[in-house]
């Protein structure tokens, strides 16, 4: 037995003393005839998180959350319930609930167990045994201090530090039987600048992964974090009103890979695309994006935020080609679509809690490096919009519109990067942006571990990234025209 | 099959999970300490192309302490109601407590402001629908969608939701209270085409406390239908500076974003563009924009605020001057002045309507945009810039042209504020802000 599964059973099954056997009963009436079975989605959770304000700790919570949830599936019907109570009869009270889509009377058999064996991509650890409090305490004081050695124009400095715990085990119907540990922490530091005539503005960095709070004691990346904040928002000091109109934006490596999630990642989701409500829908092989344009998402990077050992309904995570040198080649796939549309499982059914239904969903989506360096990319450009560090995104599957908004950027005059312009949306047609993308850099990088990718209610964590890229003709909703 | 409310919503029992885990706070230690239960139940069905897709059941529950060793304070959480967890959950908060610093405005909300009778106010009406019933109104609401017109191609589906959830808060000076509430919904997403022209997506729902209060459910789908169709064709527009207006669902946006410049954690953290703005003119004069905490049946009601304060009626904006902000016990303290009830956010703020209807705003705006979605999240608190991406109808001689998309609207809050020129009649009391449209001047339209 794996020790992921090993801890799972500790931490989910011994302390409802529930059996194998036990299980097997309630997968059983999941297995009626009627229903195409289904899956038991046991997790648990601990969570702490603290905030510094105002030089001290604010506040700090602890949170626990248990249940199960169970999934009936019969053709392209689900039928689900749930429990925080991990016990015998809430199991079969759900199940017998959730199997009420297929009609179903009478139960099934089982298949025989077969344990998928999971990668390994992070240590099946407790964060929050990573460091004792006093040295959590210190971490956030230290870049409270950090923050505020920059620059006397830093007025407020908030920092807030998260660690999560979680345990999961997923049985489907199949035999399929999986779990996994997944910790995950996160560190931001958000400031306010003043400039002394009344002007403020806001900077904000951060990162993390699924690892240890150690992770950003590491070649000072918590520190590094929060001169980074104060550089951003004393940058927006200086920035003037952004350009409005469509011009060549030039963005920068890394979080700007927001663009890629937005513009074409959701649209490459599996049930959009069953479906036939996604801009993409039918659209595999045919051209997407500019030749030298490759996109993958991949779930099987070591110990990334977006990262899982195996997706939630058991599939271990993949490196999927989703458009390669331009042209469409996959989608992302939870099981019911896979199955649905006769398509490959990529590891993408992934769910915010027990509580709630998987679907397709991303892990880290990024664009592979091109031939290009990123000064010459920006010489190239004659006037255009240089934008480096944006805020959340979102997209119109259907229509493709598509959304990001930057948070750091400059004007691009002469082939030279000049003045900062104030933040502004960059809106986009998903189908076509990437034909437009006109240059690639070598500077592939990824974001720093901050991202959340919320979906019909369900928020997860994902990674995105890039390298620097051209892309002639995107709009820049600024106000000066 | 079964039904969608579960019959173990009881106030007390919930009352009780809140009196012991103060206690445990107690015995860990707290010299005071605030305890929220909840429980809700509920149902979810959703029907695609005439069939159910998901049919889910809910049932959720959680209880959230905090406490306070003098003036520091820890919080935990738990969605494990047996006596163990509480205990486990009040020792984990009373440790947190030993690692936080002393802050002088940390502490429960004060004693004499704590609510002691209020109204009924006729929040909780169950439905009692069978996943039967429910599915078959969900059916009923995606046929009439789908046979509205033939470029009605594709669906996302018709959903029914019917929840029934109860909460209680306490603290240690001896406030208990709950109340029980009900929301029901029913939505519809449908898919247009024509021609070679790209798909268009829209949707249409409806909510409310009592089932008896929800549109029609063929209603529902017809205009979902007829809100996907009139977005084909759509164009882009050139740049420009121009009149907007704002129908009522994306209005409440608008009046969201002033709501967050005037709630106490942006001002005393002085991020917000508004502050030091109490008595100011921040809209015209003819803007009033109130809270109405005790609206029967209202989506926001509620008669005491997460700290046990009393919710009274009271005004924002008086004859276009900021008269209230939106304060917690904590930054009211920060800030040297009194909780206005808010922690928890608001309780159906109001803009008082003007005369017109939307054809009205329309013909007053003339030539401009009218915005019906907003995507994105451009908006700065701090500076007060907004940016956000946008479709709806380009306007000519107060009548629409043709339906716009891929476009951004910009311009910075506090002038939008102040170049409000009228607000429709056309509420939407959807949601916790009830707004009708908006027609505001000089925003910059970005596209082609």
């Amino acid at each position: 037995m794996t020790q992921a599964l090993d801890t799972a059973r500790k931490h989910l099954l011994q302390p409802a003393g529930l059996t194998d056997g036990d299980l097997d009963r309630v997968l059983a009436v999941l297995c009626a005839p009627g229903l195409d079975g289904g899956d038991l989605y046991f997790q648990a959770a601990h969570q702490e998180s603290w905030v510094l304000e105002d030089g001290i700790v604010k506040e700090g919570g602890y949170s626990i959350e248990r249940g199960v949830g169970v999934r009936a599936l019969s053709g392209d019907k689900t039928g689900f319930a749930y429990s925080d109570d991990i016990g015998m009869a809430a199991l079969m009270e759900a199940a017998g609930a959730a199997r009420a889509i297929g009609r179903a009377q009478q139960d099934g058999r089982v298949a025989v167990r077969r344990e998928v064996t999971p990668r390994d991509l992070y240590p099946p650890l407790d964060p929050l045994g990573t460091l004792d409090e006093q040295a959590r305490i210190r971490l956030l004081q230290s870049l409270d201090a950090e923050a505020r050695r920059q620059d006397p124009r830093v007025s407020q400095v908030i920092v807030s530090l998260a660690g999560t715990h979680e345990v999961v085990m997923v049985l489907q119907t199949d035999g399929t039987l999986a779990a996994d540990v997944r910790p995950l922490v996160r560190l931001n530091v958000h400031v306010i600048a003043e400039d002394g005539h009344g002007r403020r503005e806001q900077g904000s960095a951060g990162g993390g992964g699924r690892s240890g709070y150690d992770f950003f004691l590491d070649r000072e990346r918590g520190l590094g974090y929060a001169r980074e904040a104060v550089r951003q928002a004393l940058v927006n000091l200086e920035a003037v009103d952004a350009p409005a109109g469509t011009m060549t934006v030039v963005l920068g490596p890394g979080w700007p890979g927001v663009l890629l999630h937005e513009a074409v990642g959701h649209g490459l989701e599996g049930d959009f695309n069953r479906k036939g409500t996604s801009a993409f829908s039918g659209r595999i092989g045919e051209r997407v994006a500019a030749p030298g344009v490759t996109v993958v998402d991949d779930g099987t990077l070591e110990g990334r935020r977006g990262s899982l050992n195996v997706d939630d309904e058991g599939t271990p995570t993949n490196h999927t080609v989703l458009i390669e040198d331009g042209v469409l080649r996959g989608y992302m796939q939870d099981r019911l679509n896979a199955r649905l549309t006769g398509m490959p499982l990529t590891g993408n059914g992934r769910r915010e809690s027990y509580a709630h239904l998987p679907m397709p969903r991303m892990t880290n989506t990024y664009m592979l490096a091109g031939p290009h360096d990123p000064g010459e990319i920006l010489a190239s450009v004659d006037k255009g919009l240089y934008a480096v560090n944006f805020g959340g995104g979102q997209v119109d599957i259907t229509s493709g519109k598509f959304v990001f908004s930057a948070s750091e950027a400059y004007l691009i005059e002469g082939g030279r990067v000049t003045r900062p312009v104030k933040g502004a949306t960059l809106i986009g047609n998903g189908p076509d942006v990437l034909t437009r993308v006109s240059m690639v850099g070598n500077d592939l990088a990824l974001d720093t571990g901050v991202g959340t990718c919320g979906k019909e209610g369900q928020s997860v964590p994902v990674g995105v990234g890039q390298p620097t890229l051209r892309v002639d003709g995107l709009t820049v909703g600024g106000t000066q025209s | 099959m079964s039904q969608a409310q579960s019959p173990e919503l009881d106030p007390k029992a919930l009352e009780a999970v809140v009196a012991q885990v103060l206690e445990e706070a107690r015995r860990a230690g707290a010299t005071a300490a605030e305890a929220a239960a909840s429980r809700d139940s509920g149902l979810s069905v959703n029907v695609r192309l005439g069939e159910v897709e998901t049919l889910e059941y809910h049932r959720d529950q959680g209880v959230a302490v905090t406490v306070y060793m003098g003036q520091c304070k820890g919080a935990a959480s738990t969605s494990d109601l047996r006596p163990e967890s509480l205990r486990e959950a009040a020792r984990a908060a009373s440790r947190i407590a030993r690692f936080t610093t002393e802050d002088p405005c940390a502490g429960l909300a004060d004693a004499h402001l704590m609510a002691r009778d209020w109204p009924d106010l006729d929040l909780d009406h169950p439905w009692g629908v069978s996943a039967d019933e429910a599915i078959e109104r969900a059916r009923i609401c995606e046929a009439a969608a789908r046979e509205r017109d033939a470029r009605i191609v594709n669906s996302e589906g018709a959903s029914l939701d019917s929840f029934r959830g109860a909460s209680v808060y306490g603290n240690t000076h001896g406030f208990l209270g709950g109340y029980v509430t009900t929301r029901h919904g029913l939505s519809c997403s449908v898919l247009a085409s024509e021609g070679a022209g790209g798909m268009q997506r829209d949707h249409w729902y409806t909510v409310a406390r009592h089932a008896g209060d929800l549109e029609d459910a063929a209603a529902v789908g017809v205009r979902a239908a007829d809100r996907a169709l009139r977005r084909l064709g759509g164009r882009r527009l050139s740049t420009r500076r121009c009149p907007v207006v704002y129908a009522p669902d994306v209005a409440r946006s608008v009046i969201g974003h002033f709501l967050g410049a005037i709630r106490g954690g942006a001002l005393y953290r002085k991020a917000s563009f508004l502050l030091d703005h109490l008595g100011r003119p921040v809209f015209p004069e003819f803007v009033h924009i109130h809270e109405q905490p005790h609206l029967p049946r209202a989506l926001g009601s509620a008669p005491f605020d997460h700290e046990g304060v009393a919710t009274r009626p009271r005004d924002l904006v008086t004859e276009g001057h900021l008269s209230g902000y939106l304060l917690d016990s904590y930054s009211a303290r920060r800030l040297g002045m009194e909780t206005t009830g808010n922690a928890g956010g608001v309780h159906n703020v109001t803009i008082d309507a003007g005369e017109q209807d939307l054809e009205g705003l329309l013909r007053e705006m003339g030539t401009g945009l009218l915005v019906t979605e907003l995507i994105g999240h451009g908006v700065n608190t701090v500076t007060g810039d907004y940016s956000r991406g946008a479709a709806g109808f380009w306007v000519e001689g107060g009548e629409i042209r043709h339906p716009v998309e891929e476009i951004t609207v910009a311009g910075n809050l506090r002038d939008m504020f102040m170049n409000l020129r009228a607000v429709g009649r056309d509420v939407d009391r959807r949601g916790n802000i009830r707004t009708g449209s908006l027609l505001i001047d000089g925003l910059t339209v970005a596209g082609e």
